[in-house]
């Protein structure tokens, strides 16, 4: 199995903290706040277009430590979504329009109801993206995962940084890259990322460093040839994705002396036509614990929606939310960089 | 006045050297895009191709502007360092093959 690398929490780091984190971002010197980039660009505040994807954070628990990871996952984290709050997740993925589900953690496969909440979002209609780290498949409890996955016509989002084995285990462990070659073959078996099935199969890649990612229709193409001609491995569409300076990435900016540089360089790169298109304008993001975030990334820095508006799966309402206004700090130049970064991939 | 010859912080000012004949600059720059386009050869291909002729010609602003540019066109150091030797085995080729001048001169000296 991967070699494995601590989490900040079980390091006690320094940033283990989302309060750290969240001081060390907001006392850097940077020539323009987001805000004002936004200002400038017609876009502040910056409020959703429509709610169209519930992205379910189910917990933090991974097979995996990625070095990069904004979640700070880990074998060694415990937190996990209550029945309490999946219960009123499923109400809400029932009982409203909201057409996509995705589902998140750590690796959200450990999640024990896991395979309820897809089920029944499914049966509801719904299209579903599993954001899958590959591995997570080739572990004897979780072999079953592919053929689940293609019985109910879920999505699959793996996570892949690099198209050979060093660049991918040098950011997400010893051994991940073949296992996840592994991996997809099983999905390609089944019939995924092949034309004609319906089934699903995305890649997501993100740089192996402190650079940007380059063009992600370019990138696609010779992936695509790549894969096939060095492993056999056919896949849908490739999101090329930023790394955010946040939890593990920003721990590595700060102890190599390259945070400033890295957000200088968001920051220079800032795109408005990427700004349009953020995530947060379309996603609503649930924690854990049930509060509600803008992204992801303000989940991990715990920074959640707007006190005007709803605050917690218990209190859900989908209009009021929708008028919202997003809340935004340094870390968001990391979605507006050059091509733009979602989990949807570039934005412009 | 500058106690060396290359600064790193000369590489983005690139552009200035439009200062002074700007037609010519805008020409070149237009014909060094399309020439980085994605093409028969993949963006990744070129920018490779680019760092080991950057080698080569031991252009320190090249080699620093090519280095970040395959990283971000999806290459790795592995293929990058490959590609350097390619440009170092032409260049060691090149000397070496004109040993054999070196050899047909020394013949036609030589009893």
């Amino acid at each position: 199995m991967p070699h494995m690398l601590p989490t900040l929490q079980k390091r006690h780091a320094p940033l283990a903290t989302a309060g750290a984190q969240r001081e060390l971002l907001a006392g850097l010197p940077l020539e323009r706040s987001f805000e004002a980039a936004l200002e400038g660009s017609g876009l502040y505040p910056l409020r959703p277009t429509r709610i169209e994807i519930l992205q379910v954070n189910v917990g933090r628990k991974c097979n995996q430590t990625c070095r990069h990871c904004h979640v700070d996952a880990g074998p060694d984290r415990t937190e996990m979504m209550p029945d309490a709050v999946l219960d009123r997740v499923l109400e809400i993925v029932e009982g409203t329009d909201i057409p996509t589900v995705d589902v998140t953690g750590g690796a959200p496969e450990l999640h024990r109801r896991w395979r309820e909440l897809v089920t029944r979002a499914r049966a509801a209609g719904k299209r579903v993206l599993d954001r899958c780290n590959l591995t997570i498949t080739r572990l004897p409890n979780y072999a079953y995962l592919p053929e689940f996955l293609a019985e109910h016509g879920v999505e699959v989002v793996a996570s892949l940084p690099h198209f050979r084995q060093k660049g991918t285990d040098t950011q997400r462990g010893d051994g991940v890259f073949e296992q996840s070659v592994a991996a997809l073959r099983r999905f390609n078996e089944l019939g995924y990322g092949r034309e004609g099935t319906g089934l699903v199969l995305d890649l997501v890649t993100n740089p192996v460093g402190t650079f940007l990612p380059g063009s992600q229709g370019a990138l696609e193409r010779d992936w695509k040839q790549q894969m096939r001609r060095l492993y056999g491995i056919e896949f849908n569409r490739l999101y090329t994705i930023t790394n955010m300076p946040i939890s593990r990435f920003l721990e590595h900016l700060a102890d190599t002396g390259k945070l400033e540089e890295y957000m200088e360089r968001l920051l220079v790169a800032y795109n408005p036509a990427a700004a349009a298109g953020v995530m947060c304008r379309n996603t609503l993001s649930v924690g854990w614990e049930g509060t509600l975030y803008d992204c992801d990334f303000n989940q991990m820095l715990e920074l959640p929606v707007h006190p005007r508006a709803p605050r917690t799966v218990f209190d859900f309402d989908l209009e009021a939310l929708t008028g919202r206004e997003i809340v935004l700090g340094p870390h968001c130049y990391g979605c507006t960089a050059g091509a733009g970064s979602s989990c949807g991939g570039a934005t412009a | 006045m500058h106690d060396h010859y290359y600064d790193s912080h000369d590489l983005p000012r690139f552009g200035e050297i439009g200062r002074d004949a700007p037609e010519l600059a805008d020409k070149f720059f237009a014909w060094y895009n399309a020439v980085f386009a994605e093409g028969a050869l993949s963006q990744r291909e070129k920018s490779l191709i680019a760092l080991a002729v950057a080698h080569a010609v031991q252009c320190p602003y090249c080699i620093d502007a090519y280095s970040g540019d395959c990283l971000q066109k999806g290459a790795d150091t592995e293929q990058m360092t490959e590609a350097v030797h390619v440009a170092a085995a032409i260049r060691g080729g090149a000397s070496l093959v004109h040993g054999i001048q070196m050899r047909n001169h020394a013949e036609k000296l030589g009893m």
